[in-house]
């Protein structure tokens, strides 16, 4: 790991004021070789650490937003929905009751993710924020597309855990499961940026696809603070969970993660649905044909499946992954089936 | 021996929970009497908390990497970023010129590995080697600090010429395949799974095969038999994951060489390194105090140590070199991979006619891919024909890795065992009562079966939901070794204070426990009243902790010599309690007649040492019957070790995820000494066993040559949430073999794990996986649950 320069700003406007380059920004080149340049942002530091220790990233310096108490609260939203600080911990969110109540798919997502240890530390904000795991992109010797080399290695090479829907010159998976709940809760991100000119983006808008720009994995710009995370509030007969499936259970990564949020009228029909894949493209994919199946309906095991298996339509499996294409089908179908019977 | 040099004993023999008996032997005069069984005995046998639990549970416990020496420096290591490549120069200047910089070594003899007889691995100067693979070493820096030390290696200018190469097994045996070496190859079968041995025939990549170990007529046993099956087996490349890395301080004097190191032999590594570097022995001492692991990776000094040593040499100063994770993934040894095709023939009663196995593995740039002794000792078959093949690709040399070749070697075989019982109509364990002559593994099964309701078996995927549940069962084979290079001293203070000492180190399993037991039951004391002194070549040279053989050769000379030595303190003492000295033992802190009528406390006794402290020195006997094989310092025991495991597995039919959910053990050590670090050994040879058989593989790509999960994030290990419920039950097998009659349980506990939870994942689905690991991937394929528009893994 490389020395840097450090600060810890104990405001919002002081931190926006420090010039800044994004994580992403500051990791491409075209040589392969580090850049020392970048200042960048540090919430409870898992992944930016990873990144430095692994050699993959060597900024000049570092702000630690860790010192910003405003960042590390979760608040009742004046349109009745919730505000979470973009420093709240998993830990916080797993526990908190309001969120354990209204919005379970998130309480289950921060629940289940990484490790006890690891979820004390990590915040909600680093987690969207996080760059993906694909083994090329965090090994030192792989220069691929993404860090601004010339090709992309998953697709001829080991791609079991890569992405089966949208990997349009990168096939990485984005790794947030917190992401694939958030999206389907409706979840708005509150920006930040230099001169303390806020902006409001949906969480599903935020995020980009290879095809719109391949070194970056989100819409963040340079000195953009990410404050809060906005969730609408729910209506009253909607319930959400969040499965997680990963090879192991313990301190792992999911092989296909799954979010369903539904509106059900009392004893009745669906009147919206949300069905989120993560682990399956570079973006919390939304599975469009299975909301559409699902919205109108008298859910039962039946619709399910249908739903189930609408939502892998247009999947595009590479050499190594159309194993999660079965595991897919049945964690939408459980998802779904678990909400109905609130499970 | 003379019969003056012998007498003769009396020694209880059999198993505890089946029937007892004596049997006469002669034994060296030296020799403590026979033990009775455990259930006489005070201290050996009971299971007593190992002695430095807490150290270790608080963090007290000084590791390798704790070490720190007054002007230490940090050394890293210049790796080869390429899978092939020849070096055609090296240049340093510029690493030399860095401030922090005191030594810099070029590599160009690499320990470890396959030699061809000519060409590489001589030193041609810094331009002739050839790199091997990704994470060959090629150069060694020490420095200040580690940060200094790392930025010199990135320093140091390589020109590398890269060559064509290969890391898939099944693209390097094809004859077209790069060539990994060039010239004919010898070498030590490193990985431990069989010999690699002389003269083999080599085409292109592949070495072999070795047909040593067949017998019979497998074409007339296969004419013989009533039902045959045959199938192929896979199984991957599995690393080692010690907790604690690689590591060792080296600190090169005038006087003499002292290594601290986390290694499994420390009287070896003396050895290896003073021939290495010209010195006698007595200047070369190894230490090692608590250790994380080795697993068979620990046993030599390999490259990283000859490196940390000449720089030490070299900057005159003590030099610290502790491998990281990604490097132990790469370079620290593996268990290499195998492709399996077994033959087996039988009667319709259930003998069996013949074995065939034909199989190839892969130990990367070393030799000994072997599936071991397994198919060849388990069960009654006259004729068993092997070949053997080693697939040379461009990846890291295997090593030893808990019990080699059996693991690979029982899945394979007790799976094709399971099957067979099938198509016979027998249950797995009736099959296995015609076809194992062992008495040993009888009663393990027996108890076995009882314990974990083996009656609750139903027929293949009789679960009617997506989640199904099975039972499946295996058995372990494995030499009950013993290396007879091993002594021991035991020490009586005129404090009354007592000493054990050896050479011998704590892998982790708790053997200065052990003996702190073995020299208390002698006299008569508390196993907190022992010092035990080990992990250091100042006390008498011990043996390895490899080959589950450190309990079958350091606890009989611990005891003889206790006994010795308790024999002089006792001639000492008798006048003064007016006792004949052959009248008097040791029990309960006081030395005293037989009927208890005269005695004197241990301490009293001591006191009348003429000296500070006595002392004696003994080394391992023969076993008493005899070895079966011995050969120079090692030998294998007449009878082998073993055990029965019982799987109890849930698959999730629809996404291929398979928790195993219950496993029961029973095996056997001979005499357990004790019994709570016995059942932790076995515990950790199952959690290890489940991990190989579900979740570890090493991943390499074959464009780039390089490990992709070399870390324990993507290489899939078990953690707590996948950790079942384990029973382990201990068999007494007593065979009035030595002072102790114990032997090893590490191996044999690490061997039926995986063919277990197959067989049960077989029973649970009624489809085999003949693969490892079994993946979600590996199960929705064989259950034809994958989409044919492309292909599973
Ligand atoms: C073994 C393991 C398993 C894991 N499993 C999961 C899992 O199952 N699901 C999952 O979702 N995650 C998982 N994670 C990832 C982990 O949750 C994230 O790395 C963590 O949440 C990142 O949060 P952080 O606060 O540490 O972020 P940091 O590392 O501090 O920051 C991450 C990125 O966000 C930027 N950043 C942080 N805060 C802000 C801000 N307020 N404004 C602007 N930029 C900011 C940083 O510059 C950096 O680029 C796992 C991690 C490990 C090591
Ligand atoms: S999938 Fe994306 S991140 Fe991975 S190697 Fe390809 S371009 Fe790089």
């Amino acid at each position: 790991m490389n020395s840097f320069e450090w600060s810890s700003p104990r405001d919002i406007a002081q931190a926006a004021g420090v010039a800044t380059t994004t994580v992403a920004a500051a990791m491409v080149s075209q040589s392969g070789r580090l850049s020392t340049d970048g200042v960048v942002f540090k919430a409870g530091g898992i992944d930016l650490l990873d990144l430095m220790k692994e050699g993959l990233l060597a900024p000049r310096g570092i702000v630690n937003l860790r010192e910003i108490p405003d960042l590390a609260v979760i608040a009742q939203a004046d349109d009745g929905g919730v505000r979470i600080g973009a420093n709240v911990t998993l830990a916080q969110l797993a526990a908190d009751p309001v969120i354990r109540t209204r919005f379970l798919a998130l309480a289950d997502v921060a629940g289940n993710s990484a490790s006890p240890q690891i979820r004390q530390v990590a915040t909600i904000g680093g987690n969207l924020l996080q760059r993906p795991r694909c083994w090329y992109f965090r090994s030192r010797d792989h220069h691929c597309a993404r860090k601004g080399g010339e090709v992309c290695f998953a697709f001829a090479g080991e791609n079991q855990y890569h992405a089966i829907f949208d990997h349009n010159g990168c096939a990485m998976v984005h790794p947030s499961t917190s992401a694939t709940a958030l999206v389907a809760l409706g979840a708005k991100l509150e920006l930040t940026g230099a001169a303390g000119t806020k902006r409001v983006v949906g969480l599903e808008q935020f995020f980009l696809l290879p095809e719109v720009d391949i070194q970056r994995e989100n819409d963040l710009t340079p000195g953009e603070i990410l404050t809060a995370i906005l969730l609408p509030p729910p209506a009253p007969t909607s319930r959400s969970i969040h499965i997680k499936q990963g090879e192991t259970d313990s301190f792992d990564w999911p092989i296909a993660d799954v979010a369903v949020a539904l509106d059900t009228a009392p004893g009745g029909a669906c009147r919206a649905a949300a069905v989120i894949l993560g682990a399956a493209a570079p973006v919390p994919h939304r599975a469009k044909a299975a909301e559409a199946l699902l919205v109108g309906k008298t859910i039962d095991a039946d619709v399910a499946r249908a739903a189930a298996h609408a939502a892998l339509q247009g999947a595009a499996p590479l050499t190594k992954n159309a194993y999660k294409l079965p595991i897919f089908e049945t964690l939408v179908r459980r998802a779904i089936l678990a909400v109905v019977r609130g499970g | 021996m003379t019969s003056a040099d012998t007498r003769s004993q009396k020694y209880p023999v059999g198993i505890d929970s089946v029937s007892m008996a004596e049997i006469e032997r002669r034994v060296p005069a030296g020799e403590a009497p026979p033990l009775p069984p455990n259930a006489q005995l005070a201290v050996i046998g009971k299971s007593i908390p190992r002695i430095n639990g807490r150290a270790k549970v608080t963090g007290a416990a000084p590791f390798t990497v704790d070490v720190k020496l007054p002007g230490m420096l940090y050394a890293r290591l210049l790796r080869s970023p390429l899978p092939h490549a020849r070096v055609m120069s090296i240049d340093i200047g510029a690493a030399e010129r860095h401030p922090g910089v005191r030594a810099i070594h070029v590599i160009n003899d690499v320990v470890g590995r396959a030699v061809e007889t000519t060409g590489q691995n001589t030193p041609a100067g810094t331009s002739g080697r050839r790199v091997l693979y990704v994470g060959d070493p090629i150069a060694a820096v020490a420095a200040v600090t580690p940060e200094a030390a790392q930025a010199a290696v990135d320093l140091i200018k390589v020109d590398y010429q890269p060559l064509a190469f290969v890391v898939d097994l099944e693209d390097a045996r094809k004859p077209d395949a790069p060539r990994v070496f060039t010239h004919p190859v010898h070498g030590e079968s490193f990985a431990g799974g069989n010999p690699a041995g002389a003269a083999l025939p080599q085409q292109g990549n592949v070495l072999g095969p070795n047909k040593s170990g067949s017998r019979g007529d497998a074409a007339a046993g296969f004419a013989d038999a009533d039902v045959v099956v045959e199938h192929e087996f896979r199984t991957q490349v599995q690393t080692h994951c010690c907790l604690e890395p690689h590591g060792l301080v080296a600190d090169w004097r005038k006087d003499g060489l002292t290594v601290h190191m986390s290694t499994q032999f420390t009287a070896g590594i003396r050895a290896e390194l003073a021939a290495a570097f010209g010195l006698p022995l007595s200047r070369v001492r190894v230490i090692v105090d608590a250790m994380g692991g080795g697993f068979g990776s620990k046993s030599s000094a390999g490259n990283y140590a000859r490196a940390a040593v000449t720089l030490s040499r070299q900057a005159n100063a003590p030099v610290r070199l502790v491998l990281d994770r990604h490097e132990e993934q790469i370079d620290s040894g593996n268990r290499p991979a195998t492709v399996q095709r077994l033959r087996v023939g039988a009667r319709r009663n259930g003998t069996l006619t013949a074995i065939a196995i034909d199989t190839y593995g892969t130990s990367g740039v070393g030799l000994g891919a072997g599936i071991g002794n397994f198919a060849q000792a388990i069960y009654d078959c006259a004729n068993f024909e092997l070949l053997q093949s080693d697939v040379f690709i461009n990846a890291g040399p295997g090593c030893a890795m808990r019990a080699p070749g059996n693991v690979p070697g029982a899945f394979a075989l007790e799976q094709t065992i399971d099957e067979l019982a099938e198509k016979l109509g027998m249950d797995p364990l009736t099959l296995r009562e015609r076809i194992d002559l062992s008495a040993v593994r009888r009663e393990e099964r027996r108890i076995g079966a009882a314990r974990f309701g083996w009656n609750r078996r139903r027929a293949p995927g009789s679960d009617s939901g997506p989640i199904k549940r099975g039972l499946g069962m295996a058995q372990s084979l494995w030499g009950a070794n013993v290396r007879t290079n091993s002594a021991c001293e035991v020490r009586i203070f005129r404090d009354g204070s007592v000493e054990v000492l050896s050479s011998v180190q704590d892998i982790g399993t708790g053997i200065g426990t052990v003996l702190a037991q073995v020299v208390a039951e002698e006299l008569g004391l508390r196993p907190e009243d022992i010092t035990v002194r080990i992990g250091d070549t100042e006390y008498p040279a011990g043996p390895p902790s490899y080959g589950s053989l450190t309990t079958a050769s350091i606890t009989p000379p611990a005891r003889n010599a206790a006994y010795q030595v308790l024999r002089k303190l006792i001639e000492i003492v008798a006048p003064s309690i007016a006792a004949a000295a052959g009248n008097l033992v040791a029990r309960a802190g006081r030395i005293s007649t037989a009927d208890n009528s005269r005695s004197i406390g241990f301490r009293e006794a001591a006191a009348q040492l003429p000296t500070d402290q006595i002392g004696v020195v003994a080394s391992r006997s023969d076993d008493y019957a005899g070895f079966a094989r011995k050969m120079g310092d090692m030998a294998s025991a007449q009878n082998a070790l073993g055990g029965v495991q019982f799987a109890e597995v849930a698959v999730d039919t629809e996404t291929g995820i398979v928790r195993v959910e219950r496993v029961v053990a029973v095996q056997d050590c001979g005499r357990p000494m004790n019994p709570l670090q016995i059942e932790s050994q076995v515990q950790g040879g199952i959690l290890q066993g489940i991990s190989y058989a579900l979740f570890e593989e090493r991943i390499l790509d074959r464009h780039t040559g390089h490990m992709l999960n070399a870390n324990l994030e993507q290489y899939k290990i078990l953690r707590s949430r996948e950790t079942p419920a384990i029973e382990v039950h201990l068999l007494e097998n007593y065979q009035g073999m030595s002072a102790t009659d114990a032997y090893g349980i590490a191996e044999p506990s690490n061997i039926a794990t995986a063919p277990a939870i197959a067989n049960a994942v077989y029973n649970a689905i009624g489809v085999r996986l003949r693969q490892l690991p079994m993946s979600p991937a590996a199960v929705l394929a064989a259950l034809g649950r994958i989409p044919q528009r492309s292909g599973p893994t």
